[in-house]
């Protein structure tokens, strides 16, 4: 943790040999600890990858780089029905992946947009208006919407169980949004307000002055400002949702049955078949990697908003 | 909800849009009116229920449609009787609605619960039993483990945030390849839980063959077992939830140190300070309210813990990995247990409560005494 400070006037004339090795003996070892770090947070998904294509003696004798150590195989996607050479065939196991990825892109999504969407238009209210409702003011409001962050999910899971049974929402896709919508929703109001606090009043009463109604304000002058954080917003619920699996656990059976809940489902049953398994996980982890790589901005973008303060 | 009042009501008369009276005639009768037809949706499906009464719905979903509708009327009427301040309130409204629907209500509901014998396993219904869950709950020595275990992985909260300041340093530092580095560092946050329990804990950790096993071999582990003892587990339990959510920390602290003034440190570094030094009585004191947020907020989510421990150990050996939304977990799939697993989420959530409220006035104490 020490040593780390840039050191950015380093072609220092007047530097003597002693403090040029200590220069570069600092830098040795910030790169070195950077390098660490990397491979300890890249090596588990690259192990991932590299044992789907691993058959089983491969797997038990803890081989790792392909064609040096092993001879890779399509093992672990075949048995998903997703090789190249099973690929057109018909696949019972495919069938059921697709339609758990589609259940997760649709939860998650659409939890996603809802909570976008109602949390953007309360956090613009709460950024702009007064409001009074009984006792409560625009503090008290904004305690109430992100109280909810700390409800921790086994407390609903219950009551959610008995109430989604009597409304037929049980083991449904309008069920499971409507719960993650509600997991996500502070902290999308969160993000939202501080995006919101930075964009000047005076340009609403500007518009306003123009004419435009208080919603055409929002939609035709504040909206496109505030784009980029609602994107942020909605990757970070997206991330949230996409990995969630204590209510899709307990409330999600045959149909609406979502990601995790399949891969968690797969261990155990007699033995486990490690190829199979790491095919399973890379394509459960493989479109957040992705959008990692891809949106890295945004992601950070949604998670600094309102933490600076 | 119907006086959801912005306080500055002369807007609307500056604007010269007065409501007639007839309109808020109107406003008010379509509160009325919704207001009526939800409640009759209700009162006819709960007699229904009941077996009596003139219909019977199949299940609840009415009373929900016509919840919605009430919400667009509510909404609705916001806007005929107050105009631009009723505008004002429909940006609220949605979110608020919402919120209460899906979580006061079922809050209550779970109260309820709570206080009921009730087991799914068996034919007998809800039963009410006053105090027994909550008598049971003090004899229950899961529990209180479970309890004590969310105390040590809270506790481990700290090491995490150390370990997220060394890279956030090291990534702030003048270095080449920084969004490489800082994609890379960001990886583990966007994996699943559940994910992560297979690729690393039940993959890379796995005794015979894992590499994270053969390298602690040649550490000097004769027999590792990352799973086998208690001690071993809740640290892997630990060392998995930590490898997900460092990064989370680690950006949030990043965004910190690039908000702070350089000049600050370069006076420092002029006036002879190593970087130790500078360290620690510049940027740490600076970065105090940043860390603060950073902490709580993850201690906020360390606190629903589940995920890795359902899928990794299932609470054993014998409970020593267990957090509170495990154990809750079991208590449901494995016994059926609504109503004393319901009791104790109700008593964790009072103890978060008070464990929030006494973290947030600890810190903003601290953070007075020390800026």
């Amino acid at each position: 943790m020490t040593a780390v400070t840039p050191n950015t006037m380093a072609v220092d004339t007047g530097e003597t040999a002693a403090e040029r090795n200590k220069r570069i003996l600092g830098r040795v070892g910030i790169y070195g600890a950077l390098i660490f770090w990397a491979f300890v947070s890249l090596f588990p998904v690259y192990w991932t990858i590299t044992t789907t294509l691993k058959t089983a003696r491969d797997v038990t004798q803890g081989n790792i780089v392909p064609w040096v150590d092993f001879k890779p195989a399509w093992i672990g996607w075949r048995s998903l029905g997703l090789s190249p050479d099973t690929i057109d065939q018909v696949s019972t196991v495919r069938d059921e992946f697709l339609g758990r990825f589609l259940n997760s892109i649709i939860a998650s999504c659409g939890a996603s947009f809802l909570a976008v969407l109602i949390g953007s238009l309360a956090a613009y209210g709460l950024s702009r208006f007064q409001y009074k409702f009984l006792w409560m003011r625009n503090k008290d409001i904004s305690f109430f919407f992100l109280s909810q962050l700390i409800l921790p999910p086994v407390v609903l899971a219950l009551p959610f169980l008995v109430l989604y049974k009597e409304l037929a929402l049980l083991d449904t896709r309008i069920g499971i949004i409507l719960l993650y919508t509600l997991t996500v929703l502070p902290i999308v109001i969160w993000i939202m307000r501080d995006q919101f606090d930075t964009i000047p009043v005076e340009l609403d009463e500007a518009a306003q002055v123009d004419g435009l109604s208080v919603w055409g304000v929002f939609f035709r002058i504040v909206l496109p400002i505030a784009l980029p954080g609602m994107v942020a917003a909605f990757i970070l619920s997206l991330i949230l949702c996409w990995n969630e699996y204590f209510f899709a656990a307990l409330l999600t059976g045959t149909n609406a049955k979502t990601l995790p809940v399949m891969v968690a489902s797969q261990t155990g049953s007699q033995g486990i078949s490690w190829w199979a398994m790491a095919a399973l996980a890379t394509s459960a982890i493989a479109p957040l990697v992705v959008i990692g790589i891809v949106l890295e901005r945004y992601i950070i973008k949604g998670l600094t908003a309102g933490a600076g303060k | 909800m119907a006086n959801l009042t912005p306080t500055t009501p002369s807007t609307t008369e500056i604007l010269g849009d007065p409501i007639a009276p007839g309109r808020k005639a109107a406003g008010r009768a379509l509160i009325w009116g919704a207001t009526i037809l939800l409640g009759l949706v209700i009162l006819v499906q709960a007699l229904g229920a009941a077996g009596q009464g003139p219909m019977h719905f199949d299940n609840w979903r009415p009373a929900l449609y016509a919840y919605v509708l009430w919400a667009i009327a509510i909404g609705a009427a916001q806007v005929i009787i107050r105009g631009e301040a009723g505008q004002r309130a429909l940006f609220i409204l949605p979110a608020a609605l919402f919120t209460i629907a899906v979580v006061i209500f079922p809050t209550f509901f779970g109260l309820y619960i709570a206080f009921t014998e009730w087991n799914l396993s068996s034919f007998e219904g809800r039963r009410f039993n006053g105090i027994d869950n909550l008598v049971e709950l003090f004899h229950d020595s899961f529990y209180w483990k479970a309890l004590g275990n969310m105390v040590f992985y809270v506790a481990m909260v700290l090491v995490e945030y150390a370990i997220a300041f060394g890279l956030a340093l090291l990534l702030n530092a003048d270095i080449r390849a920084r969004k490489f580095f800082r994609v890379a560092f960001l990886i583990p946050f966007m994996l699943s839980p559940v994910a992560v329990s297979w690729m690393v804990g039940k993959s890379l950790m796995e005794v015979r063959f894992g590499p994270l096993a053969a390298l602690a071999k040649e550490l000097g582990w004769s027999q590792p077992n990352f799973f086998g003892s208690a001690w071993a587990a809740s640290f892997s339990i630990e060392a998995l939830d930590a490898w997900v959510s460092i990064p989370f920390i680690m950006i949030l602290l990043l965004a910190g140190l690039q908000a702070m003034p350089k000049e600050v440190q370069e006076a420092a570094r002029v006036d002879g300070a190593t970087p130790w030094q500078s360290f620690w009585r510049i940027t740490f004191p600076l970065m105090l309210p940043v860390s603060a947020t950073a902490v709580i907020l993850r201690i906020i989510f360390k606190l629903k813990l589940a995920d890795i421990i359902i899928n990794m150990t299932y609470g054993g050996p014998g409970g020593a990995t267990d957090s509170v939304s495990s154990y809750i977990f079991r208590q449901y799939r494995d016994r059926s247990n609504v109503g004393y697993g319901t009791m104790l989420a109700m008593f964790y959530l009072v103890l978060i409560i008070i464990f929030i409220t006494l973290l947030l006035n600890f810190v903003s104490k601290y953070m007075k005494k020390v800026t």
